[in-house]
Parts: C-alpha cells; structure tokens; sequence
C-alpha cells in the first residue's frame, strides 16, 4: 500500500540529533518532528530561520509537563523564538485575578519557556515587536493572528503549527517540509472580489475586521485572494494594522493561515502572479460586509461598562492614532473600564514617544505580556463590552460570558467618553 | 468452527500503539479544544453526537477540526486517562498526532491513531468491538472485529 513512512529522508546531522548527539532534549523534540513529518507523508525536513512559541498560556498540566521536561532535559532554543502571550501580565500583577492554579502553574510554564532560552516578548505580535522574518525566509509560528501576518503580510513561509510542535521546531532548527512551505501551496483557489463596494467604507477600521469574519467564513483553511481593497503597506503603519486585524479575524472565524490581497501583500503585485486556474470566484457586495459586521455586535443596547483594543497587541502607529483621537478632549467616563492589551516592547517605545501618556491620562489602563480575551482581567460586573477587534469581538462573549459591540478607534473614545455606545451609521446606512 | 467471522481491516499508522475496546462513530469531527470536556465527553452542543463520552473509546471519526490547542486538549485527556483508546481517522489530523505523540514521550502512553481508506473506513460501525494494533516501525495498521 502506499505510505508516507519510508518516503522521510533524513540528512546524517538529522539522523544523529534524532539518535541522541545532541543530548536528549534534541533527541526527544526531534522524535516529536519526525512522527509528525511520517504520518503528514513528508519526504524531508526543512531548516527554519526564527520560532514564534504559543505554548505560554495555560492550558492544562500537560503543557507544563512537556515544557519543564524539556528544560529538565537540557533544552536550549537553536533559533530566534519570540513568546506569545502568556496567562500572567507580568509588569501589572495586580490586573489579572485567576485562581491559585493558574497563577502558579502559568507563571512556571512561562519562566520555562524562558529557561529553555526563548526572548520575553510574551506577544500576539512579535511582528510589531521586533519580530520580522524576512521574505521568503521558512519559519516556524505558532498562534493563528501571527501564522496569518507572518506568511501573508511579510510573505515569509509558516506552515500553521501550534502547541509543542513550536518548542520541537525550535531546538531542532527543523519543520516536516510540508503545507505552505510549498510553492504551490502558497496559490490562491478562491478570489473575493471587493471591487463594486464604496471604497469609503474600508477607511473605517470596523470595515476590516468585518472583512476578516467573510474571509474567514468564505476560505475556511483555504488561500483567498482579495482584489479590489484600498491600502498600501508603506503608508505609516495604516494599512499593516488593517490587515493585522482583518488576518487574526479571519484565522478565528475560519481557519486562514495565508492570505492575498492584490497590490498589496508582498506575493500578490498581480491576480495573475497568485491564483490557480480554477479558482473560485466571489463577487463579494456592501451588504456581505455589513452582515459579517453585524456577527461581531451580540446586543443592540447602548448601555456600556468597558472598551477593550489591542487584540491583536495594539502596535506604535495604534497608539499613536489613539494619541489623535483623544487630543486634548475629556477623560473617559468614571464608570467605563478602558483597556488596551499591547506588548512591552510597545508600550515601552509608545511611551518614549508621548503616545501612551495622552492615554493614560485619559483614563486608560494598559495591559502587557497577556490578552483581556484570554485571562481574567476585566471586572466581573462587566456585561457589554466595545471593540473596534474583530479577534476580541469573536472571542470574548463565548470566553467571558459578556456582550460585545464592535467599533471603530473613533467611535470607541467617543463612546468611552460618552458612557455608553455611539457609533456612526451613516458609512453603514 | 467451520465459518471465520473475523475480520481484518488495515490502514495507515499515523501514531504507534495497541487497543481494544468499543467503537464510538461520530458523523462529523469533533474540536477537542472547546469541543470536548476534560472528561471525554463532547460539550459541542451543535455536533450530532452532543453527550457523547469517548472514554476508554475506540474513536471513530473523519478528520480533525479547530484549533490547534487541541494538542494539548488531547494530551490532558491522555495523561487523566479520560481520553478515547485509539483514533482512527479517514484523514488524518497532524494536532491530533502530536497530542499523541507528547503524550508517549513525557506519559509514556501510546495511544494509536490509525489511518484508513473510505472503504475500509465504512465497514466501522458504531459500538462494535474492535483491536487496533499500529505496531512501531511497521507500515500498516490492522483493525480487528
């Protein structure tokens, strides 16, 4: 019958990491790799350039156990690994009140992965932390906002990895050569065309995040091209934001871990240059856009108790916007909780900057190393919520029990502000 | 004895490892992230076999589904013995194989996962009992009944 299970070729140095020569943790990580590259039918392993490792929340004992082992082991990280959030905030302790359990054990399972030589980052973002693989570059990520950035807006090469795969891949240097580390895997098989829409409603952030519900609800795990959206990557951060949130969008709604957006992601000069001949094709309309919209609102009541961005982390160039949006105007409502979930990298440099400071004195809190969506932070009397993330919006009622209302930046400093939910239908009328 | 009832079903071994027990079918995957409680038992209200408990199950079903925390889901449910005694699939599912694949290296459990084509794969049906042996280092999976 036919297998993959002799089909995996392993280079002699592969073989003798697999066979002990590099101590046992190698030897145990690349068992990991190897059985994954057999059953997946791969006929080779791939060397990576940088790991980004999302095994730093919580989840359950069996996370701790193999991350402490491997330190036990003698583990080391071989390439550059950034860490993804984490179930703790490191820098605020006192904002995050989980039980005994979590506290301790997501504490420990974080200061592993820093024991096994990963950098702190302890961010959804490391690719507005520093973190920026280069074109082309293979590279193993895990946490689905970054597989979807990393392989659509910088065009470097993850196939979707997640829990334990990540650390394995990161002290082997090695991935199973398989998914979209593949040329042809990279093709789009499906094009939503955004052609015959107002280009007026994408100046709306909203408008991103409701396009990262239809393309996730349209492509699945499937590669999409999008034509016929405005943006440009070298306009000061703007539309790199858009399409942060649009990808970590559409990887919750559906399974999105590349996507095309012609004339503007680095793979896509052209429609030509990144579909396949029997691509499906979608002419998408303003009403698709409204009603993917809609899903990310659970209640129509203008009652508001707190305002949550940054999820993705919010990036320099957000806060820089938030900055303008908030100017010299009045603080927030008393009674309105405003977080924003960021990295410490970028809360740092907002800081040095003056952003972060107009925001602060508004009223706001900052949230680093975790997310709002994933670890409790907000006060347990909070029932409506608003965002302008699409992430969160999908999130959080399922996660914490409460109503969302999405937003754009605007419309959520005027409704925090205000004290209850504004927003601006005209765009949308 | 004149008549041999047995039957011998094989297929791809995706994870190593021996069982025996009773088939549970599902008709549709099920996301162990979300999906399934930390007791084995299926919590997604819009799956067809809503209630139902894998424990100490031979788990039958198409392909995975969802996140990729499933992983360590999987590995929990390993580790407490809460978890299905073998998954077999029609196509096969890289975080399910890597649940099992931590869990023999740090529970030293190994739980098979066992591949098979659409033929083979419909002669399972649900609560019959089966033997799966997907022996290490050996290229095909046999499913008993």
């Amino acid at each position: 019958m036919s297998s993959g299970s002799h089909s995996l070729t392993l280079t002699a140095e592969e073989q003798a990491m697999l066979d002990g020569a590099d101590g046992p943790a190698v030897a145990m990580c690349m068992r990991i790799i190897v059985g994954v590259a057999r059953a997946n039918g791969a006929e080779k392993l791939i060397e990576i350039e940088s790991v980004h490792a999302d095994g730093t929340l919580y989840h359950g004992e069996a996370g701790l156990d193999f991350t402490e082992k491997l330190v036990a082991l003698g583990g080391k990280v071989k390439v550059k690994t950034t860490t993804n959030v984490g179930s703790l905030d490191l820098l605020h302790p006192n904002l995050v009140h989980g039980d005994e359990t979590l506290m301790s054990h997501g504490r420990r399972l974080m200061d592993a992965h820093i024991a096994l030589g990963c950098e702190p980052t302890w961010s959804c973002a490391p690719y507005q932390a520093g973190h920026r693989p280069e074109f082309g570059s293979h590279v193993a990520w895990a946490e689905s906002n970054a597989i979807a950035f990393v392989n659509s807006v910088l065009g470097a090469r993850s196939d979707r990895y997640g829990d334990f795969l990540d650390l394995s891949a990161a002290v082997t240097g090695r991935v199973p050569f398989g998914g979209l580390h593949h040329d042809e895997a990279r093709k789009a098989v499906l094009v939503l065309d955004f052609s015959e829409i107002d280009s007026r409603v994408f100046s709306e952030d909203a408008a991103w995040a409701a396009l990262g519900v239809l393309l996730g609800n349209r492509a699945g795990t499937r590669v999409a091209a999008m034509v016929g959206l405005p943006g440009d990557l070298a306009d000061g951060g703007v539309t790199e934001d858009r399409l942060k949130g649009m990808g970590a969008t559409s990887a919750s709604a559906g399974g999105v871990g590349l996507f095309h957006v012609v004339g503007i992601t680095p793979e896509a000069p052209t429609l030509e240059a990144i579909v396949t001949p029997n691509a499906e094709y979608l002419k998408m309309t303003a009403a698709d856009v409204r009603e993917a919209r809609d899903t990310l609102s659970t209640t129509s009541s203008d009652k508001l108790d707190a305002v949550s961005l940054g999820t993705p982390h919010f990036s320099v160039d957000e806060f820089r916007a938030l900055s303008e949006v908030i100017g010299d105007g009045p603080k927030f409502a008393e009674h309105i909780d405003f977080y924003i979930s960021t990295s410490r990298d970028v809360m740092a440099r907002s800081k040095k900057l003056g952003y972060l400071d107009v925001f602060l004195n508004a009223g706001g809190r900052v949230v680093t190393d975790t997310c709002t969506y994933v670890t409790p932070v907000l006060n347990r009397n909070v029932r409506n919520v608003m965002t302008n993330s699409g992430k969160w919006a999908w999130y959080a009622p399922g996660n914490l029990g409460i109503d969302t209302v999405l937003g754009s930046l605007s419309e959520c400093v005027e409704s925090a502000r205000a004290g209850k939910v504004v927003r601006d239908e005209s765009l949308w009328a | 004895m004149g008549l041999n009832m047995t039957t011998v079903l094989s297929g791809k071994v995706s994870h190593p490892g021996t069982a025996e027990g009773e088939v549970l079918l599902l008709t549709e995957p099920v996301s162990f992230w979300g999906g399934v409680d930390h007791h084995g038992e299926i919590i997604d209200v819009h799956h067809a076999q809503h209630k139902a408990k894998m424990t100490n199950k031979i788990l039958v079903m198409p392909s995975g589904r969802g996140s990729s925390s499933a992983t360590a889901v999987l590995a929990e449910l390993i580790r407490t013995g809460d978890g299905p005694l073998a998954i077999v699939m029609l196509q096969c599912d890289t975080i399910l194989v890597i649940g099992a694949l931590v869990s023999a290296e740090i529970y030293d459990i190994s739980m098979p996962i066992v591949e098979l084509d659409q033929e083979q794969y419909a002669q399972l049906t649900d609560g019959m009992n089966v033997k799966v042996d997907a022996i290490s280092d050996h290229d095909v999976a046999t499913i008993t009944f």
